[in-house]
């Protein structure tokens, strides 16, 4: 961009990397990644974070990396262990075989629907929706892979392995959209990630998926399950029964 | 919390231990003034226009993001799944803060915005992309932007 004619001035969430490759203007944030602003929902502190990476276009020369002198506003962390907030009988169940898993996750996510267009009547957005399926037909191409069939990809521009990823992700945003949302407001990343793997049906459903398409012939397949559907912070989580 | 002491421990050495690119030296265009200036936002979170072309594959390619976007407008296709998105799917401005920018338009801060930002993926080696940069300066210039807040996610 700078070689190009253009200024440029940067939020930079890991310190060292921006030490490397000395950008002309660099503002080092204490955030989490994926938080590059702060905090959701708190204009004044995106402000102050946003004039704090402009304010080093003023500096007479560089490379200048500069840090950012406040903390991240405390998440809201749940009270108590959060469970999965759906009428669902979990321990009538059969989640211990790939089609008793199928059915209890698509219940799941029917009934995760109803909190989630309320989430999304509240917001007035949502963020879902990157793989163009449904929630249901979401769920439903994930699930066929429990059942060792090989679900046919309705999207003719992306491969099957692409659009499960996405579609892993379409249905996790569908979970956290809903559960964010909820009185309470619950903001915490790890809280609510830890919810998703350890309460939810549909994090059993992604630890399983994991472990089948690990055992693909087909490697991005191997790919997508071994290590883009499950974040490093949840990879040692085992299945229980 | 990007600190790298605070991350799972395969992630951070995972982070720690990625190669960045040394440059000998580091270009440098003097500014204007802020509140005479047309800004853009170019952010590496993977975001694009709910129709158009998810991210697939690592060749550094980017999207448009049209600047009267609002937050039902843009998803998000990025393959990493270690970093949160709970942030994002709340609200928009954590990862690409247009409404922030609005407001300071509005208070005369900054001169004006960009008809036009763009976002490319990161966790991409950077060499492919160099020639996508390019490509988006040249758009950039253009659309008469002289300066870019550069965001990661």
């Amino acid at each position: 961009m700078e070689q190009e004619g253009l200024a440029t001035t940067q939020i930079s969430l890991i310190r060292e990397h921006s030490k490397t490759i000395k950008p002309p203007r660099a503002l080092w944030v204490p955030f989490e990644l994926g938080r590059p602003l702060g905090a959701p929902n708190d204009p004044d502190f995106q402000k102050r974070v946003l004039l704090a990476a402009l304010k080093l276009l003023e500096a007479p020369s560089g490379p200048v990396l500069a840090d950012f002198p406040e903390e991240a506003p405390a998440s809201t962390a749940p009270a108590g262990p959060l469970a999965c907030p759906i009428s669902l009988p979990l321990e009538q169940a059969d989640l211990a075989s790939p089609e008793g898993l199928r059915q209890a996750f698509l219940q799941e996510v029917t009934q995760m629907g109803v909190w989630h267009r309320e989430a999304e009547k509240k917001r007035g957005h949502t963020t879902y929706g990157a793989s163009g399926l449904e929630p249901l037909e979401a769920a439903r191409l994930l699930a066929g892979f429990l059942l060792g069939e090989l679900p046919a990809n309705p999207r003719d521009d992306l491969s099957l392995p692409a659009l499960v990823k996405l579609a892993s992700e379409d249905i996790k945003a569908l979970y956290m959209e809903a559960i964010t949302a909820r009185p309470g407001g619950l903001t915490d990343s790890a809280s609510l990630t830890d919810w998703f793997f350890g309460q939810c049906v549909a994090g059993r459903v992604f630890l399983q998926l994991r472990e089948v398409m690990s055992q693909s012939p087909d490697k991005e397949t191997r790919v997508v399950g071994g290590r883009l559907m499950i974040p490093v912070s949840q990879a040692s989580r085992r299945l229980s029964t | 919390m990007a600190r790298l002491k605070d991350l799972p421990e395969a992630l951070s050495a995972n982070l720690a231990n990625l190669p960045c690119p040394e440059f000998a030296d580091t270009p440098w265009v003097q500014p204007l003034p802020l509140a005479e200036s047309r800004l853009a936002l170019i952010s590496t979170a993977g975001l694009h226009l709910r129709g158009d072309a998810p991210f697939n594959g690592f060749s550094g390619e980017y999207r448009v993001i049209p600047g009267d976007a609002a937050a039902g407008d843009l998803v998000m296709s990025h393959v990493s799944t270690n970093f949160d998105r709970s942030g994002f799917q709340q609200d928009l401005n954590l990862v690409l803060p247009l409404d922030r920018l609005r407001e300071l338009v509005e208070q005369k801060a900054i001169g004006s915005l960009a008809s036009y930002h763009y976002s490319f993926m990161g966790a991409t080696d950077p060499a492919p992309m160099e020639q996508t940069a390019r490509e988006v300066a040249g758009l950039l210039k253009g659309d008469g932007v002289d300066t870019v807040l550069l965001v990661p996610v």
